[in-house]
């Protein structure tokens, strides 16, 4: 599999990184680099081995159900750019 | 030219845990904006997500009730999208490997027909924030308290072929998931939330059409309109020679119409894939064995034990465990001691009559069960009638007291001494000889004017049982 620069372009907006013209024939490359790699991963012999969702070899530690946080808006308003009635603001968004 | 619809529902499902679903937050509706975002709800560096067991426990419930397969090990994957109310630009979803696998569920519509629709799988989620439109002209506001309240997305596979079948499988959904308790079910407060995949292909057609995807609906009653909305437009577009545009529709019950929202990402464009910040979630046979062994009594069961051991028939049994708080209604009238079948008949009939009129839940009812069954109760020891009972059943319903105190205070007991009825029966055959003498001569009918005219005299008090043997026996 290799990435056509209009697929790479496309993945880079849908990740939100502006990759400009003069980035995109490098960027290809190295993204298709990279898939070589996967590809030549992918032709080792896997039957029998369970696909591996985590490096870690353990399961996720389950939490009791408990409110443990206080309420802290007032730290966290200090630090957004904009605030309003409690509320964050963010340029209009219009659906 | 004939078409088909094909249908499938992705139902939100809020459980109804107390904390969010990877945070100690409360979750409780209603805070002040942002009380309840803490850091790791807001995305902010350096934070890590710790599961809910409850959560667990409760999506597991879910897939024991729909006798799916659970997942001993389930996935959490990252779903990237950028929207201001997803503060870490990811959902945390689960993809390949969710915690609950196929099941099945049966539904009957209004016409009474019976089909089993599948349940593709339902997986574990976080909810989003909110986003209000209509704070500032300006800007768009931000309220994180909802970001992280767990969410049970439930897929169905795309078994339903009309509106009618959607909102029966929905209700059906409503009501399993207050039944097993994991969802308050409130759909004005969002806790219960449908999106709708309608296509539509010619009839007989293998392939499905293009769908839509229609948000936004908080009612079963926009569900309902919603879809036939759409399934109308997509046939006006296709009988034009037009194409459907798979695309995501805002449903505006305002305006009644669809409109386009954005066009739905494919499922590669989320770039799905593990979150590192999770490991995989195993389930032992001990926790699955203990929430079987704390599953309670579910809709079907109880439908077919209120008709094997009440006696109700389908339909009654159907209608009230179609709720769970209307069940739980009726049974507390059983537990008093009210007769099933007359109770079943009072709740459905004069109790959802008044309930529906005034436009309130059977939980926000001002009779209780209790003393409903209290009244239901006189009817069957025939204190008073089935027609004195509508009467003191609104009185009650205004708050004037319970039954007995209401039939004491307006003297409505029903008479049962044989010789004052006998009186008022002589009084009026001596006062209507024309009609005796009809009824003489063979029009019988005119017994349901004699019995009206004693139940008038005597203000309905009247047993009209007796009434009507003690006619009969003096106009033989």
């Amino acid at each position: 599999m290799s990435l056509s620069e209009q697929q790479v372009k496309e993945i880079a907006h849908l990740a939100r990184l502006s990759v400009d013209d003069g980035e995109l024939e490098q960027t290809t490359a190295e993204l298709n680099n990279i898939l070589g790699l996967m590809a030549d991963l992918a032709k080792i012999d896997t039957e029998g081995v369970s696909p591996m969702a985590h490096p870690l070899n353990m399961s996720q530690r389950l939490r009791e159900d408990e409110v443990s946080e206080i309420d802290q808006s007032e730290a966290f308003q200090a630090i957004a750019p904009q605030t309003g009635q409690s509320h964050f603001l963010v340029p209009t968004v219009i659906e | 030219m004939a078409w088909e619809t094909v249908i499938g529902l992705e139902i939100h499902s809020q459980l109804k845990t107390k904390s969010k679903i990877f945070s100690g937050a409360s979750t409780a509706f209603g805070a002040t904006p942002n009380s309840q975002a803490c850091a790791v709800d807001l995305g902010l560096p350096g934070v890590l997500p710790v599961l809910n067991k409850e959560a667990v426990v409760m999506a597991i419930r879910f897939g024991l009730a729909v006798g799916a397969k659970v997942n001993k090990r389930s996935i959490f994957d990252r779903k990237n999208y950028f929207y201001p109310d997803l503060p870490k630009g990811y959902q945390i979803s689960q993809f390949e490997l969710p915690v609950v696998g196929e099941g099945e569920i049966e539904i009957t519509t209004e016409d009474g027909v019976t089909k089993k629709i599948g349940i593709t799988r339902a997986h574990l989620e976080e909810d989003a924030g909110k986003s209000i439109h209509d704070l500032y002209d300006d800007y768009t506001a931000i309220d994180l308290n909802r970001a992280g309240t767990p969410l049970l997305e439930i897929v169905s596979d795309p078994d339903m072929s009309s509106a009618k079948e959607a909102v029966a499988y929905a209700k059906k959904i409503h009501a399993l998931v207050q039944y097993i308790g994991i969802c308050d079910g409130n759909m004005q407060e969002g806790s219960f939330r449908c999106d709708a995949n309608v296509s539509i292909r010619k009839k007989g057609a293998e392939k499905l059409g293009t769908r839509a995807e229609l948000k936004n609906i908080n009612s079963f009653k926009f569900l309902e309109k919603a879809i036939n909305l759409e399934v109308e437009r997509q046939q006006d577009i296709l009988e034009e020679g037009g194409s459907v545009v798979q695309e995501t529709r805002l449903y505006d019950s305002v305006k009644n119409e669809t409109r386009s929202m954005r066009s739905k990402e494919e499922a590669n464009d989320y770039r799905y894939f593990p979150d590192p910040d999770l490991l995989p979630v195993e389930v032992d046979d001990e926790l699955l064995q203990q929430i079987r062994a704390n599953l309670p009594e579910l809709p079907t069961e109880k439908k077919q034990r209120f008709v094997g051991e009440l006696g109700l028939n389908d339909y009654d049994a159907e209608v009230l465990t179609s709720q769970k708080a209307v069940a739980d209604y009726f049974e507390a009238m059983l537990e008093v001691g009210a007769d099933s079948k007359l109770s079943a008949n009072w709740v459905m009939g004069e109790l959802s009559a008044i309930l529906n009129k005034n436009q309130i839940d059977i939980e926000g009812c001002p009779v209780s069960a209790q003393a409903f069954a209290g009244l239901v109760m006189r009817i069957s020891d025939d204190t008073i009638s089935g027609k004195i009972a509508k009467d003191v059943f609104k009185a009650m319903w205004r708050g004037e007291g319970s039954a007995d105190e209401i039939i004491d205070s307006k003297g409505l007991k029903q008479m049962t001494d044989s010789s004052a009825i006998e009186g008022v029966i002589d009084e009026i055959i001596a006062n209507n000889v024309p009609q005796v003498e009809q009824y003489k001569g063979g029009n019988t009918k005119l017994l349901g004017f004699f019995v009206g005219q004693v139940m008038k005299a005597t203000q309905g008090k009247a047993n009209p049982k007796q009434v009507n043997q003690l006619l009969n026996e003096k106009l033989s």
